[in-house]
């Protein structure tokens, strides 16, 4: 489990896992159709994470089920665009061919750990199901590569805890147990889905430490999705900020940081609280609401919670465009991929963040 | 743990029957039928009658008479039928529990084999073609009378393809267990559709709770069949509600299927109750309440047990 640096991994390992091609998931609802992910493009490479970040109603846990075609078109959504799992097309499949794909290519860690295991199955099953259900092994071989995994993703005294129900495992223990389903078949890509935001603090950090130890050992390419900026900082080599069912801002994570270009990424910054803020202060949060994605604002979709917002804003929508390297303080310029990209027609290309935002309390 | 859990079983018995075959003791009292005059008949003097009253203990008071009953009841005498011929309350029940059970047990089986796959195949598309189609049937069949369903059974089975026998019942003892299994088979059939219908209803709407549950998802997510996720991971958390009206169904099956036993000709713990109320004979009538409050109280403890095998979330709370 040494924390081997990203940098190290040879370009061939490298290889894209998953490619998203200009995505629409539109729900149909009785208020009009929901444009829940309107026209999101991702790349993903193995052994890399990228922190999918937007606040809750964003879009972020439907484009995550889109990926895995866990939704798709259908009698209650459509789904459009294309979705490339190691060059195969999951919105194409069929849905046996989904089947054989998940849990095995592609592996889904939830949100809450004490709903995402049946109460009445234990552990062992849990995990010895996904085996032979993807693989051809013996019940035994399968109970051996359970304990093996529940010892991979630091569960103490496995043997025991494969014989025990989920209501005798603690929540961190029980999303160990989730995140051990996932990785049973070795799958090249895992989306976690808001993993730790059921879980306390201290444990959260624990489980987001394993997650990045399994992908360097494992090699695995995460999609990690949260609300929290701080849960994926540090952990994703790469973020996209989704608003309003599209990515405002996407690059190295150390830019994002650094130098959000898109008020909402900077707006989310300030947000986070500090400790070196003085003791009693409000905390600050953006004004206003998530957008109504059965109608949305016409131009860009922050412009009425946008301090910086200008006429142009609300008649035109902006689009995801290079920022020009020159203006960027510390461009890590890893390629195209890392490249900071911001949807704002006034980005802030000054190196600094602006908590200070008016539009921020 | 467990011998806690038997003693507050036994100590529940002991309640409820006490309470039951007290009710029931002064139920009967209460009856407008004199057991007196039902044991002379017509034509009696007034000597006869206090004579008959006194051999019946009717002169001493409700609660003395209850106590002497109840002091031979726990020792397995029920009494003896007061009207004739005269026979063993306890013999009489002996002969016709064992077609009551058996036709609950068989009626109740008969119903699973039809309530679970039904509530399965409904709840894997709600509001479907096929959902929509078994609730229609399962109301068409609640809405009918079991004398009506009855009817119907005898009518298709015995009558028109005559693959049944349309009544009599056929001891084990006397006959074997197929031909006993052959002519019990309608009338199980008939206590079967309507529990069955029931059934079907209160699981499907389990069953798509359950399916809203994170656990589904993730099933899915790991690539479980639909078939596996609906058996493997939906169908016993959906169950408990099912069980419990099982043993609901149970104990009420036992007792009075009085309507199945007529339509059929059976000699069941139904049609014997019944027909002593009507005669006056109050001790059978006792009797078989005691014996079949007993039963119901017993049902209803082994499906709390069941509880703790189907939620091991329960086992621990205890």
């Amino acid at each position: 489990m040494s924390a081997v640096p990203m940098r190290t991994l040879q370009a061939e390992d490298r290889a894209t896992v998953l490619q998203v091609d200009d995505l629409h998931t539109v729900i149909r609802t009785p208020r009009g159709p929901v444009r829940a992910v309107d026209g999101v493009s991702l790349t993903l490479r193995r052994g890399e994470t990228l922190g999918l970040v937007g606040e809750s109603g964003s879009g972020k846990s439907v484009l995550g089920r889109s990926i895995m075609g866990l939704y798709r078109s259908g009698s209650t959504m459509s789904v459009t665009g294309r979705v490339l799992f190691e060059g195969r097309d999951v919105q194409a499949m069929q849905a046996a061919e989904l089947r054989a794909l998940w849990g095995s290519g592609i592996g889904m860690v939830f949100q809450d750990p004490l709903t995402a295991l049946n109460p009445v199955k234990r552990i062992g099953r849990h995990l010895t199901e996904t085996l032979r259900r993807h693989q051809t092994i013996s019940v035994r071989q399968a109970r051996v590569r359970a304990i093996e995994l529940l010892g991979l993703v630091g569960i103490p005294d496995p043997r025991r805890r494969v014989e025990q129900y989920p209501h005798e495992l603690s929540g961190g223990m029980r999303q160990r147990v989730v995140i051990a389903m996932a990785l049973a078949n070795d799958p090249a890509l895992v989306i976690a889905d808001e993993p730790t935001t059921a879980l306390d603090v201290t444990v959260q950090r624990q489980i987001l430490d394993l997650l990045d130890d399994l992908r360097t050992e494992l090699g695995l390419a995460i999609l990690l999705i949260s609300h929290n900026l701080g849960v994926v900082a540090g952990r994703a080599e790469r973020v996209a900020v989704m608003y309003g069912g599209r990515i405002v801002e996407t690059a190295a994570a150390g830019d994002v940081f650094a130098a959000p270009a898109h008020p909402y990424t900077g707006a989310l910054l300030a947000a986070i609280p500090r400790l070196a803020d003085p003791a009693h202060r409000r905390l600050r949060a953006i004004d206003g609401t998530p957008p109504d994605l059965v109608s949305p604002p016409v131009g860009c979709r922050f412009a009425p919670r946008c301090p910086a917002a200008q006429d142009d804003c609300r008649t035109a929508q902006p689009v995801l465009t290079d920022l020009a390297t020159e203006a960027r303080a510390g461009g890590s310029g890893d390629g195209v991929l890392n490249a900071h990209r911001a949807a704002c027609l006034h980005p802030n290309l000054g190196a600094e963040p602006r908590p200070s935002d008016q539009g921020v309390r | 743990m467990t011998w806690r859990r038997g003693a507050r079983i036994l100590g529940e018995l002991v309640a409820v029957l006490a309470l039951v075959s007290f009710g029931t003791f002064a139920l009967v009292s209460m009856m407008d039928v004199d057991p007196a005059v039902s044991v002379l008949g017509e034509g009696h003097t007034e000597a006869e009658y206090d004579e008959v009253r006194h051999d019946l203990g009717l002169d001493q008071p409700l609660l003395t008479r209850y106590v002497s009953w109840l002091g031979d009841a726990v020792t397995g005498d029920l009494g003896t039928s007061v009207v004739p011929p005269y026979s063993d309350v306890a013999d009489r029940i002996a002969d016709a529990l064992p077609v009551s059970v058996e036709l609950a047990l068989l009626g109740m089986g008969m119903a699973l084999l039809l309530a679970i796959p039904a509530a399965l195949w409904s709840a894997n598309r709600p509001g479907g073609r096929v959902d929509r189609a078994i609730s229609a049937m399962t109301v068409g069949v609640l809405s009918l009378p079991s004398f009506m369903l009855g009817l119907i059974v005898i009518m298709v089975l015995a009558n028109q393809l005559g693959w049944f026998p349309r009544a009599q019942w056929a001891r084990i003892g006397d006959e074997g267990v197929y031909q006993n299994l052959y002519h019990a088979f309608l009338p199980a059939l008939t206590i079967a559709l309507a529990e069955a219908a029931m059934f079907t209803r209160v699981l499907r709407n389990d069953l798509i709770t359950t399916l809203q549950e994170d656990f589904v998802l993730s099933a899915r997510a790991k690539g479980m069949t639909p078939r596996q996720v609906l058996v493997g991971d939906a169908l016993r958390p959906s169950s408990l509600s099912l069980v419990t009206l099982m043993g609901i169904s149970m104990g009420r099956l036992i007792g009075s299927t009085v309507v199945v036993e007529y339509l059929f000709g059976l000699p069941g713990m139904g049609s014997l109750t019944v027909s002593a109320a009507q005669t006056g004979d109050f001790v059978m009538v006792q009797g078989a309440v005691l014996v079949i409050a007993a039963i119901y109280v017993l049902t209803n403890a082994a499906i709390d047990v069941s509880y703790g095998y189907l939620d091991p979330r329960i086992r621990r709370a205890r």
